[in-house]
C-alpha cells in the first residue's frame, strides 16, 4: 500500500501539522517518524516557471520549464525539469518521446560553449575570444564585399547582388532572430540567402 | 495550414498521404483521435509503407514514391465520372466556368510551348480569353469546350482505376475504396482534410502534387470549411515563420518579390504588379502590394527612403536568376565561385542531397561560418572520422569559425506553428559558457561591418549604413523592439483621408494592423502579414486565454494568427451565394444581410454582398483555380512525371525523363541511374524518437533509437540473402551507406507496369557527431535536382542497390 498517501491523508483529516510527538502519540514508531520527516520536498517547489514552446517540429505544443535561479532577478538559471502545457490548446500537457526529453537537449555534452576556429589545413578547432571571432568575421566579408560586389550591370542600373558570400538561416529561431537576421543580410546585397523551407 | 491542428477536430474524413502524422506530428495527430473517437470520423493513409498513421487507419492504401499526381487526379476523375462534384461551390467559387483561350491544349505529357533545349515554357496561351472590357470570359453553363471544367475534365480521362494500379502500384479495389471514401465528402455537409508534409513537397513536381490535392479539395467544396483545408503540416517550429519573413533569395517579407533585373526602377517593377480584379467587383487585395512594399523600405532604411529615390528602391539587390536557392549555390560553390558561407541552425552536410558533392563545395570555401547551440557534422566536415566522414583534413584549406548560440530555454520570442499561430515564448535557462543570443551575433556582425565602411568606405555602403538600427541597446535589440517593427508603427502622423482634421494614428504609434498601412511612406512595416501581432494593445503573440466558444476549435484569443488574427483562410467559402453557412453544424461566419460575423475573422470585406464578392480575395478572379494559368512552371494542370530516378518508364508520356521542366546541372545529369544499374525504388523519412539530426545530442533520444537501419521487405531480404539485424551496404551512383537491415512486414513489394518494385526506406537521423552511435543519412544517395518550381530536392524517390555486407569499422 502507499504509505505516504495513507499518512498524509490520516494527518489531514487530524489536523495535525508533522512532529514526532504527535505522530509517537498516535502509535507511529520512531523510525516512522524519522522516514516522514525525510520524505524530500516536492522537487519543482521553489523553481521558476517559464512557459515555452517545443523547438522541434511545428504543432509547437507549449511546455512549462523549472528552472533553479530566477533569471527575472538577474539569477542564473538551471532547467531541471520541463513537461507539457496542460494550459495549451494544441497539446493538452502532452508530449512526443522528443518533447519529452527536451531537457537532456539542454543539457547536452555537445552544447557549445565557446567560440572557436579551425584554421585552413587544421585537424583541430581552437577557443577564441568573441571578439577575436567577430572582427574575423567582419573583416572577412568586408574583404570580399568590396572585391566581387556588382553595383551595376552594363547599361548602368544598379543591381547590386554580392553573389561570392552566401547565408543560410535557421527555421527553429525566432521570427524576431529572423528578422534581423533578414536585415543585416539584405542590407549587405547577398542573394544567396536561404532557410530549411527550401529542403 | 489553411485551418489548425485544432480545427481537425471537426473533420468527417482525414486523408494522410504524403506525411506520417503519427509519427512525425505525434501531439498534432491527436485531433485525428478526437474526431475519430467523437464524431466517427474516418482516417484513409496512402503511403509506400505501412506506417503508425496507416496502424490506426480505417483504410489504408500503399502507393509507389513519387506517383501521387497519378493517384489524384484518378480521384478527380472519379469524382468527375461519378457525378461527386459539390456544384454550387464548384460553380461560383472556382474558375471552372472561365473560358481559355484559343491555343491551349495538352499532348503526351507536354503543354502548348515547350521548349526542349530551354527545359521551359512558353506559357502565353495558358491563359484566359479576355472580353473587350479587359475582363475574363465564362461560361456558366459549363458548355463551352474551352472552359476550364471541361479542359479539366479531358485531361483527368486518362488516370482510370486501371491506370492508377499500373503507374501507382495500388491494387484497383484498395484505390476504388480510397476514391469511394473521399467522393462522399462533395456533400455540402460532409468536409474531409488533407494532412501532408515533406512526402509530397521533397519530389521534382512537389509543388504539383500539393496542387493537385488542392484542385480535389475544391471541387468537393473543402477549402475554407471547419474540419477542411489544404494542411501542410510542416518541418521545424518556425519553418512557417522563417517562409512568411522571406528568408529567401528572392522574397521579402509577407511574400513580396525581390526585384529581378530587367525591373530597372520601381515603376517598371509595379508595373508587372497593378493586380486588377478579372471579374467586375473582385477584390484581388494584392492591389495593395505597394502599400506593403513601401512600408518594408521604410522599416529597413527609415529615413533613407524617400519619395524622392523611390524609397530607397536600389538598396535592394536584383536577380539574374530565378533564385539563389541552396542546391544553385553548392552547385556555384563546386565550381568554384563562392568565397564564404554562413549556416545558422542549419547543417548542410547532412541536410542537402549527394554529401559528396556537399563536402567537395564546403571544401572550396575560403571560410566557412557556423552558428547553432549544438556540434554539427557541417562545422567538422573537414574532420576525418574513418568511413564515416573520410577526409584529409590537411587538404582542406577552409577556415572554421564556429559560433556557439542560446537555445529555445535560453530565448524569447515568437514561433510560427503550421496554423499560422505567433505564439510568444520566454526565457528559463541561462545560456551554456559564453554562448550568445542569435539577435546578438546577427548585431554584432552588423555593427562591425558597419563600423569597418564608416572607417574605410568601400563599395556601395549605404544600404549597411543607413539600416535602421533604432534600439536601446544597439548591441543587442530585444524581440519586443523587433516585433514591433514586424507589426509596423506611423513613421508620421496619420489623417483620415476623409476628413484631413481628424488624426487616425499619431506618430511613433504601433499600427492596429495592415489596413491603415500607407504607400507614401508614411508608415513602417517590416512584414505586413504579421501587422496586428504587437500594437497599441500590446503583445498579442502573448495572449493565453484559452477558452474557445462552442467548442469550434477556433482559440481566437490564443496567441496571434496572421492574417489579422483569421484561423481558417479562405473562410467566406464556408457560406452559400447566400451567405448561410453550407453545413449549419460547421457554422465559421454568415451573412446577416448587412454584414459578415461568426466564430472567426471573416477572410472578405465585413460589407461584402455574398452574390457578388468572390471569397478567394487574393486572386484576380476572386475564385479559386483548377486551372493555374501561367503561375506554375509544368503547366495549368498537374501531369504524372516520374522521378528522375524511377524503376520504370512513365507510361503517360514515355519519352519524357523526370519533370520535363525541373532544373538540371550539367555535372549531374551523368549521377542520375537507371533502373538497369539500380533497380530498388529508396525513400527517405524520419522517426517518432528523433528530430532530424539534433536528437542524436541528446541521450535519451540516442538510446532510444540508437543506430542507423534501412527498412526491406521480406521479400527482397530473401532475395539478397539480407537476414533481419545484418549489415547491408546501400549504395547509389552517387554514395554509399552501411547500416543495419531491419527486414519488415511494413514494406511490401508493389507491381508497377507488370513489374515487381521494391522499396528500400531509409530514415535520416544519423551522423558522426552525437551521442548516438555513428552513421550516415539517405543525403549520401539522394540526387542533386529539386522541385521545378520552388527547388525542393528530390529526397523521396531514388534508385539504389543494396546487398549484404560487414560492420564498418570502428573510430
Amino acid at each position: 500500500m502507499n504509505m505516504e498517501l495513507s499518512r498524509r491523508g490520516f494527518l489531514k483529516a487530524a489536523g495535525v501539522g508533522v512532529a514526532g510527538t504527535t505522530l509517537g502519540a498516535f502509535g507511529f514508531t520512531e523510525l516512522e517518524a524519522a522516514q516522514a520527516a525525510a520524505v524530500r520536498p516536492f522537487k519543482l517547489t521553489n523553481t521558476m516557471e517559464t512557459r515555452n514552446t517545443c523547438p522541434y517540429c511545428s504543432v509547437a505544443c507549449g511546455i512549462i520549464m523549472y528552472s533553479k535561479g530566477d533569471l527575472r532577478k538577474g539569477e542564473t538559471a538551471e532547467i531541471i525539469h520541463i513537461e507539457g502545457d496542460a494550459d495549451h490548446p494544441t497539446n493538452r500537457g502532452t508530449l512526443c518521446p522528443k518533447g519529452a526529453a527536451l531537457r537532456s537537449f539542454v543539457n547536452a555534452e555537445t552544447r557549445l560553449k565557446y567560440p572557436m576556429i579551425r584554421k585552413p589545413g587544421s585537424d583541430k578547432f581552437e577557443r577564441v575570444s568573441w571578439d577575436q571571432a567577430l572582427d574575423r568575421i567582419a573583416r572577412l566579408m568586408k574583404e570580399d564585399r568590396d572585391a566581387n560586389f556588382i553595383a551595376t550591370n552594363e547599361a548602368g542600373v544598379p543591381i547590386n547582388r554580392w553573389t561570392t558570400v552566401g547565408f543560410l538561416a535557421a527555421s527553429a529561431t525566432t521570427n524576431e532572430t529572423a528578422w534581423l537576421t533578414y536585415k543585416v543580410v539584405r542590407s549587405t546585397g547577398i542573394v544567396a540567402f536561404d532557410n530549411q523551407a527550401r529542403v | 495550414m489553411t485551418n489548425s491542428w485544432t480545427d481537425i477536430r471537426n473533420t468527417d474524413l482525414v486523408v494522410i498521404m504524403g506525411g506520417n502524422a503519427a509519427e512525425a506530428h505525434p501531439c498534432g495527430f491527436k485531433w485525428v483521435t478526437e474526431a475519430k473517437a467523437n464524431r466517427g470520423a474516418k482516417l484513409i493513409v496512402v503511403d509506400p509503407r505501412f506506417t503508425r498513421s496507416a496502424s490506426v487507419a480505417d483504410f489504408y492504401a500503399p502507393i509507389r514514391q513519387g506517383t501521387d499526381i497519378a493517384f489524384l487526379l484518378g480521384v478527380i476523375n472519379y469524382c468527375i465520372q461519378n457525378d461527386k462534384i459539390q456544384w454550387d461551390y464548384v460553380k461560383a467559387f472556382t474558375n471552372a466556368s472561365y473560358v481559355v483561350r484559343e491555343g491551349f491544349a495538352y499532348k503526351d505529357g507536354l503543354f502548348t510551348g515547350y521548349d526542349e533545349n530551354k527545359r521551359d515554357y512558353d506559357r502565353s496561351s495558358w491563359e484566359y480569353e479576355i472580353a473587350p472590357d479587359g475582363f475574363a470570359v465564362v461560361d456558366e453553363t459549363l458548355q463551352n469546350p474551352r472552359c476550364v471544367w471541361n479542359l479539366l475534365k479531358a485531361h483527368v480521362a486518362t488516370y482510370t482505376p486501371e491506370m492508377v494500379e499500373r503507374i501507382c502500384g495500388t491494387p484497383k479495389d484498395k484505390f476504388l475504396k480510397v476514391a469511394e471514401m473521399i467522393a462522399e465528402c462533395s456533400s455540402p455537409t460532409k468536409t474531409m482534410t488533407s494532412m501532408y508534409a515533406l512526402g509530397w513537397t521533397q519530389h521534382s513536381k512537389g509543388s504539383q502534387n500539393i496542387r493537385a490535392m488542392a484542385m480535389l479539395q475544391l471541387i468537393l467544396g473543402n477549402i475554407g470549411v471547419r474540419g477542411g483545408g489544404m494542411n501542410a503540416l510542416r518541418g521545424h517550429s518556425n519553418i512557417q515563420g522563417l517562409t512568411d519573413i522571406g528568408l529567401m533569395s528572392n522574397l521579402i517579407p509577407g511574400y513580396l518579390n525581390i526585384p529581378v533585373e530587367r525591373e530597372a526602377d520601381f515603376t517598371t517593377y509595379m508595373s508587372s504588379r497593378t493586380f486588377k480584379p478579372l471579374r467586375p467587383n473582385q477584390t484581388s487585395y494584392w492591389q495593395n502590394y505597394r502599400k506593403f512594399f513601401v512600408s518594408f523600405q521604410k522599416s529597413m532604411w527609415g529615413d533613407a527612403a524617400t519619395p524622392q529615390n523611390d524609397f530607397a528602391y536600389d538598396y535592394l539587390p536584383k536577380l539574374d536568376v530565378p533564385s539563389y536557392d541552396v542546391l544553385r549555390y553548392f552547385e556555384m560553390m563546386h565550381q568554384g565561385r563562392v568565397t564564404g558561407y554562413f549556416c545558422q541552425g542549419f547543417n548542410p552536410l547532412l541536410a542537402f542531397p549527394n554529401r559528396q558533392k556537399i563536402t567537395e563545395s564546403l571544401s572550396k570555401l575560403k571560410w566557412l561560418v557556423t552558428m547553432d547551440p549544438l556540434e554539427t557534422e557541417t562545422s567538422r566536415f573537414w574532420e576525418n572520422h574513418g568511413e564515416y566522414n573520410n577526409v584529409d583534413p590537411a587538404s582542406i584549406q577552409t577556415e572554421v569559425i564556429q559560433l556557439p548560440s542560446t537555445c529555445f530555454a535560453e530565448d524569447e520570442g515568437a514561433l510560427v506553428n503550421s496554423g499560422r499561430w505567433l505564439q510568444w515564448h520566454w526565457a528559463g535557462g541561462s545560456p551554456p559558457g559564453e554562448a550568445k543570443h542569435d539577435t546578438w551575433i546577427m548585431a554584432q556582425i552588423h555593427l562591425r561591418l558597419r563600423a569597418l565602411y564608416e572607417k574605410e568606405g568601400g563599395a556601395f555602403p549605404d544600404p549597411i549604413l543607413n539600416l535602421t538600427w533604432n534600439y536601446h541597446d544597439r548591441n543587442e535589440p530585444t524581440p519586443e523592439e523587433l516585433a514591433k517593427e514586424l507589426n509596423g508603427y506611423a513613421v508620421e502622423t496619420l489623417y483620415d483621408p476623409a476628413d484631413p482634421a481628424k488624426i487616425v494614428l499619431e506618430k511613433g504609434k504601433q499600427v492596429v494592423n495592415f489596413s491603415v498601412l500607407r504607400d507614401d511612406g508614411t508608415t513602417a512595416c517590416g512584414c505586413w502579414i504579421y501587422s496586428g501581432c504587437f500594437n497599441e494593445a500590446g503583445n498579442n503573440m502573448a495572449r493565453r486565454d484559452n477558452t474557445d466558444p462552442d467548442e469550434t476549435g477556433a482559440y481566437p484569443n490564443w496567441s496571434f494568427s496572421w492574417p489579422l488574427n483569421r484561423r481558417i483562410l479562405y473562410n467566406r467559402a464556408s457560406a452559400d451565394l447566400q451567405g448561410n453557412p453550407w453545413d449549419p453544424s460547421r457554422k465559421l461566419i454568415a451573412w446577416d444581410g448587412t454584414k459578415w460575423s461568426g466564430y472567426d475573422v471573416p477572410d472578405i470585406a465585413p460589407n461584402a454582398p455574398p452574390d457578388v464578392v468572390g471569397p478567394f480575395i487574393m486572386n484576380q478572379e476572386g475564385v479559386s483555380r483548377l486551372f493555374a494559368r501561367g503561375l506554375m512552371r509544368e503547366g495549368p494542370f498537374p501531369v504524372h512525371y516520374e522521378p528522375f530516378e524511377a524503376p520504370i518508364a512513365n507510361v503517360v508520356a514515355p519519352n519524357i525523363r523526370g519533370n520535363p521542366v525541373a532544373r538540371i546541372f550539367q555535372g549531374d545529369v551523368a549521377q542520375f541511374a537507371t533502373s538497369e544499374e539500380f533497380p530498388y525504388a529508396a525513400t527517405s523519412y524520419r522517426l517518432t524518437e528523433h528530430f532530424h539530426y539534433w536528437t542524436k545530442h541528446n541521450v535519451v533520444n540516442a538510446t532510444l533509437q540508437p543506430e542507423f537501419f534501412v527498412e526491406i521487405s521480406e521479400q527482397l531480404a530473401a532475395e539478397k540473402g539480407i537476414a533481419h539485424g545484418s549489415w547491408v551496404r546501400v549504395w547509389s551512383k552517387r554514395g554509399e551507406v552501411k547500416a543495419k537491415a531491419v527486414v519488415t512486414k511494413r514494406i511490401k513489394p508493389l507491381i508497377c507496369d507488370g513489374k515487381p518494385v521494391h522499396v528500400v526506406g531509409i530514415p535520416l537521423h544519423w551522423g558522426f557527431t552525437g551521442k548516438a552511435r555513428k552513421g550516415w543519412g539517405p543525403n549520401s544517395l539522394t540526387p542533386f535536382v529539386g522541385d521545378a518550381n520552388i527547388e525542393t530536392p528530390e529526397y523521396k524517390a531514388f534508385l539504389v542497390n543494396i546487398e549484404p555486407t560487414t560492420a564498418p569499422a570502428t573510430v
